[in-house]
């Protein structure tokens, strides 16, 4: 048992190096003075204030940014009702594709989903003139198809966990089914709207190759920039908004999930 | 729902008015609730796999859009002209090239699930054997990359990875090799991002199962005298086959159509069907063709997907 326990660490232990390695070595060199990316010339914050200075990438970031708020908020509302769904109203029919296919945007390859969702808003565009041009609008319409289905996901797994005795509760107290949406369920998978929020702000922050495809002329985000910025190589500019993306991430993810472990012990 | 509206209609016993009213009003609310997010999906998931197959099957053409209409309307004869070209697929088939980035997309892709697997499987059933705070620590620790960008972790590798960069720098430091070794821009480096991006999709599943599993069977089987090597085989690896196909699966659709890796950490000559699809869109202008591309990509996922949909349904998450 104890080698079979001293297999098990020691190779999760080379695991979790290998999930850590490039991302602390990625920070590290974010603070090198040298421009030769793999040359250390000692510490410096230099691209840092060059990043600042860059106003493509500022640009890029704030129609990111702009994309992936109201990508959250949309998807929070049509995952929320997906997700209610599922788990809460029983059968009906085409439940099957729902459930079915409500995952699917997840794991289908995005070169299929960005090339799919063009050719419908360019075939839209012929038939009724919407919409009208590409931009920001394609990109968030895209967005929330993929991630509405993560908050979908989550908010049905923390419903299917609570079991419905509340909610009869309340029904039997005579509630109607809107205020027992918005008084109990609502506040019971709030935990999951928030993480679900959060994922589809982060994925959309992220996406690169559907945002290409349905983005226009002058609406580059802030991956379509870095991709162009990296695809000749490494640059340090880059590194040091890795740095500065991956610590908010990393900050905000502890902190939520601090949160909801304190919540989920005083409940 | 049955069971909600079995106590609710026992509430409201009352009256028959009251009871029909509120049927009424829950069936409205309830279909509107339903078709919103099924609308949705429909419109923007669905339909443009229609409206792909569609212009995999028009001509490319010098136009805005760089397409032919597959219906044409001959006013004068009232004839609607249907053209359909099936060239694109024809030419799928005729091109090696083409045959061979689906194929080699396939065998990277399972490569890759593989070793994924090998990887994730220890670091689950590690993480599935701790309690309390260690294992939330552990759990945050493999989901916490999946929240970080996706393309910034590939491009880490590209620093990591280079002629001049830390992984050759440390290995000739050991004195394993006296030249650096061009890892980057090989099928290697694919393999590697491919392995490192996808792990938490691994992980997650498997723990899910591992966690479930019952150990007074592997007590049992140990008393019975089984070596630990018998015992994961006849026990453990079987009972957690649900969460590794699940794993796999959701490891492996996603792989096949990776575009990202392979143009950032493969060689110019690392053929994958996403690439090529990438090419023929933004380089060749090509959109029927991409359409093509993407259709047969489908149509090869379609399996996998099905496996999923159905491991699914059996109640693994």
């Amino acid at each position: 048992m104890t080698r079979n326990s001293k297999f098990l660490s020691i190779s999760s232990l080379f695991g979790f190096i290998f999930l850590y390695a490039p991302i602390l070595s990625l920070i590290i060199y974010s603070f090198n003075k040298s421009k030769l990316v793999t040359v250390w010339g000692g510490w410096s914050v230099k691209w840092y204030a060059e990043l600042f200075n860059n106003q493509q990438i500022i640009d890029a970031a704030i129609v990111s940014l702009k994309v992936a708020f109201i990508t959250a908020t949309l998807s929070v509302i049509l995952g929320v009702l997906a997700g209610y769904v599922l788990s809460r109203m029983g059968k009906f029919p085409g439940k099957l594709i729902v459930s079915g296919w409500i995952s699917a945007p997840l794991i289908m390859p995005e070169v299929i989903t960005g090339l799919s969702l063009l050719l419908l808003f360019v075939s839209l565009e012929n038939l009724i003139g919407w919409p009208a041009g590409r931009g920001i609008t394609t990109i968030i319409i895209a967005h929330t198809t993929f991630c509405m289905a993560y908050v979908a996901v989550i908010v049905q797994s923390r419903l299917s966990q609570m079991d419905d005795s509340l909610e009869e509760a309340a029904m039997d107290l005579g509630a109607k089914p809107h205020s027992l949406f918005f008084l109990i369920t609502l506040p019971i998978i709030s935990p999951a709207i928030i993480s679900g929020w959060l994922l589809a702000f982060t994925m959309s922050l992220d996406d690169l190759v559907i945002a290409s495809f349905v983005s226009g002329p002058g609406n580059s985000t802030l991956p379509m920039v870095i991709f162009s910025k990296i695809r000749l190589g490494v640059s340090p500019e880059v590194n040091a908004l890795a740095t500065i993306m991956i610590l908010i991430v990393a900050i905000g993810v502890v902190a939520a999930m601090w949160q909801m472990r304190k919540k989920e012990t005083t409940l | 729902m049955s069971k909600v509206t079995g106590t609710f209609w026992l509430g409201r016993y009352d009256t028959v008015k009251t009871r029909f009213s509120s049927l009424k009003k829950i069936r409205w609310g309830r279909y509107s609730v339903i078709s919103i997010p099924s609308l949705w999906l429909a419109l923007f998931f669905f339909i443009p796999f229609l409206v792909v197959f569609k212009i995999s099957l028009a001509e490319s053409a010098i136009a805005v859009p760089p397409y032919t209409d597959m219906f044409a309307w001959n006013v004068e004869d009232a004839i609607i002209d249907v053209k359909i070209k099936l060239g694109n697929y024809l030419y799928l088939f005729e091109d090696s090239f083409y045959l061979d980035a689906y194929l080699s997309s396939v065998k990277i892709a399972a490569v890759s699930t593989f070793f994924t697997l090998l990887i994730g499987f220890p670091m689950a059933y590690f993480i599935a054997s701790k309690t309390g705070t260690m294992r939330t620590l552990l759990l945050t620790l493999v989901i916490l990359p999946f929240w970080t960008s996706f393309l910034l972790r590939v491009y880490a590798w590209m620093g990591f990875l280079k002629k001049n960069g830390i992984v050759n720098e440390f290995l000739q430091g050991i004195g394993l090799i006296d030249q650096p070794i061009q890892m980057l821009q090989t099928d290697f480096a694919v393999y590697i991002g491919i392995v490192y991006t996808y792990l938490p999709f691994m992980i997650l599943p498997l723990y899910t199962t591992l966690e479930k599993l019952d150990g007074s069977l592997i007590e049992a089987s140990k008393d019975l005298g089984a070596g630990p090597i018998r015992t994961f085989f006849l026990i453990t690896l079987p009972m957690s086959m649900p969460g590794i196909l699940a794993g796999c699966l959701l490891v492996f659709i996603p792989a096949v159509g990776e575009f990202v890796i392979p143009a950032l950490l493969g060689a110019s000559d690392t053929l994958m069907i996403g690439r090529v699809l990438w090419d023929e869109f933004f380089q060749n202008r090509d959109w029927p063709m991409a359409s093509a591309v993407a259709t047969m990509m489908l149509l090869i996922l379609v399996v996998p997907i099905m496996f999923l949909r159905n491991g699914k349904k059996e109640g693994v998450e």
